[in-house]
């Protein structure tokens, strides 16, 4: 099998307030032999805000970063939900509406670059998924987890809307992109479930198959595919705790040893504000809170502090 | 002669509560034969007609137009005579389906809810056409029909209350107008003929009932059946406060604008100037707290380290180039 290969797209979090993922990343992609090469002239991608205020700005700096992956002909993977959803949206923005694009390849044609729309753009977590496949990965699990429960948190931007990460979020199967009409167009089977191992935002399975594939129990819990309600922190700070602490209770209640999530910004939420939202909640709160990749790289064996798990606020007593 | 009908045998179990007679909700369970073709209102009705005439849902077009159907399925809101009952199947990976309220704090009974609150919020946002209209007109109004598409299907909604019951926003903040709401609202101030517009904005950029309290989660355009894209309605209603000049300056505005001022100068967003620029010299006392647990375990980047995206000169270009929009 060739190396695996990407330009990462880090986001801001990863760079600031959770240095941890960016080292954690690194180490288990290094552990798996997939080279990630860093897009050092990615800016960030306005994380849904930016778009409320200036819709066209948005599309052409998003726009630009995807160029840099264009430019080294290579797929762009992300390890941020929002940084994830708020690329492919313009990604698909542009892909469908010629007009649009021309309009933004004429401001980037200002700087030298031109959107082509030929790299796909993918979360880390499906590439581990769809590229590396989990049978590998667990063949190559040294300390496997099963002592734990683990509560999969799936984060919102990775599963909704599904039409779009069933697109772009996910390896599509080549036969099953062509024309309506045949036999498929009668099949009462979901044409989805071919895509992205069927992700289903009502019942999303791959964070939790990846926990079995690194031998901890995954635990079924109503709030996984919930929002934790980042977007919302600073403007309506009760109605996040809350979002927040119903979905950490919810786990906790469950027995959850630990919590594991794919995105950075409901890591701040729940791992940062547990004090906080604690009080909102009018229980205690002490639950350690993984980034996907310091899972993978607990299970690998990877040193913990190479891992960064000694910048997790709430304390990962286990390790 | 006959061929065999394929069916799958699953268990329904029904979510069972009289407000005038019960103190506590109850289930009951039913086994049934189910064929691929048959939709969740097929169930309700085989369950009514031939095994408990005191079950209770509302039905009305059986044709997806009317929205009265809606319930909760395994948590997914879906409207009962569009949803094909194997398609649950598959996504629950299941052969037991509990079928709910859209809404269990407001039944009345059974699968019945009261949708009071529903309907008060849309009426105090205007959802209609407000127009000066002469009676006896020369001739007729003319929309055009890109005009007409500028709407974006808002103008298919059915009011069946999918998106507003799958809201985590409406769960825990009672005043919220919620998502079928504001696309409404879109779909009144995106028609031409409207004059109403900025009463409109000036109600939904309210701090609490209004846009700004979105969380962003798309649960309200995963769950609509008639693919209206409510949060994408939220987000051009947000677009039109800052175009019509009607953004006020709040905590939820300076956030949307200090992305741009971040990028600017980092390329990258500069998470805490991001929130004292939000909150306010004095408004971002109140992260403290926070800021000091994550400044122990080397989460805060200071000032003169913050990274900047390499090629910073092109990003600031672009802003000076693309920027559309004026706060």
């Amino acid at each position: 099998m060739a190396q695996l290969k990407y330009a990462l797209y880090t986001g801001c979090t990863a760079r600031e307030s959770t240095p941890e993922l960016l080292m954690s990343t690194m180490a288990v992609a290094k552990k798996l032999g997939i080279e990630l090469v860093l897009l050092d002239e990615a800016s960030c991608c306005g994380a849904s805000h930016l778009q409320d205020f200036d819709d066209f700005l948005s599309l052409v700096l998003n726009a630009r970063n995807i160029c840099y992956a264009e430019k080294q002909d290579l797929d762009m993977v992300t390890i941020c939900n929002t940084c994830q959803l708020n690329t492919v949206m313009t990604k698909e923005r542009l892909d469908s509406d010629e007009d649009l694009k021309s309009q933004v390849n004429e401001k980037l044609a200002e700087v030298g670059l031109e959107y082509k729309g030929t790299s796909s753009v993918r979360h880390f977590l499906y590439a581990i998924i769809d590229d590396f496949g989990l049978d590998r990965l667990s063949e190559m699990v040294e300390k496997p987890l099963n002592d734990f429960n683990i509560a999969a948190f799936y984060g919102c931007h990775n599963i909704r809307p599904s039409h779009i990460h069933h697109k772009h979020n996910s390896k599509i199967i080549e036969e099953d992109v062509g024309e309506g009409g045949g036999e498929e167009a009668f099949s009462t089977e979901p044409l989805m479930a071919k895509y992205n191992d069927g992700e289903d935002p009502y019942n999303p399975t791959s964070l939790d198959r990846l926990i079995e594939a690194l031998q901890g129990k995954s635990v079924d819990y109503e709030s996984k595919n919930k929002c934790c309600g980042f977007h919302a922190d600073l403007q309506a700070p009760k109605t996040a705790n809350r979002l927040t602490g119903t979905a950490l209770l919810d786990a906790i209640d469950n027995n959850a040893d630990m919590m594991v999530t794919p995105c950075p910004l409901c890591h701040l939420n729940m791992d940062v504000k547990q004090h906080a939202v604690a009080k909102e909640m009018g229980r205690d709160i002490a639950l350690p809170v993984l980034h996907l990749p310091q899972l993978v790289g607990l299970a690998l064996g990877i040193d913990p502090k190479e891992l960064g798990l000694q910048h997790n606020v709430a304390e990962v007593n286990f390790v | 002669m006959q061929t065999e009908r394929e069916t799958k045998k699953l268990i329904f179990k029904t979510f069972r509560f009289n407000a005038e007679t019960d103190f506590l909700p109850y289930f009951k369970t039913y086994e049934l034969e189910v064929g691929k073709d048959e939709l969740v209102l097929d169930i309700l009705n085989r369950i009514k007609w031939e095994m408990d005439g005191s079950f209770s849902y509302r039905r009305s077009c059986r044709h997806g137009i009317c929205g009265s159907c809606s319930i909760k399925v395994n948590g997914k809101a879906v409207l009962s005579c569009k949803q094909n009952v194997w398609e649950l199947v598959d996504t629950f990976k299941t052969d037991t389906l509990l079928l709910e309220p859209l809404s269990k704090k407001r039944v009345v009974k059974d699968m019945i809810i009261d949708k009071k609150d529903f309907w008060s919020k849309h009426k105090k946002l205007k959802p209609w056409l407000e127009a000066e209209i002469d009676e006896h007109p020369a001739e007729e109004i003319r929309v055009s029909p890109e005009e007409a598409e500028d709407l974006l299907e808002a103008d298919y909604c059915i009011q069946c209350g999918n998106c507003y019951y799958s809201c985590p926003v409406v769960e825990v903040n009672e005043e919220y107008f919620g998502p079928a709401q504001f696309a409404k609202v879109y779909r009144f101030n995106a028609d031409v003929r409207d004059t109403a517009k900025e009463d409109r904005l000036k109600t939904v950029r309210k701090m609490g009932p209004g846009i700004w309290d979105c969380v962003k989660c798309y649960e309200c355009a995963e769950a609509c059946p008639k693919d209206v894209d409510p949060i994408g309605k939220i987000t051009k209603l947000h677009n039109q406060l800052f175009e019509e000049g009607l953004a006020e300056d709040n905590v939820a505005t300076r956030h949307a604008v200090g992305f741009k001022h971040s990028i600017k100068k980092h390329g990258l967003l500069d998470e805490g100037e991001l929130v004292r620029y939000s909150e306010g010299n004095i408004g971002v006392m109140k992260h403290l707290p926070e800021a000091i647990a994550m400044f122990k375990k080397g989460k805060i980047v200071m000032p003169w380290n913050m990274p900047k995206s390499k090629k910073l000169d092109e990003i600031k270009t672009l802003i000076k180039s693309s920027s559309k929009v004026k706060f």
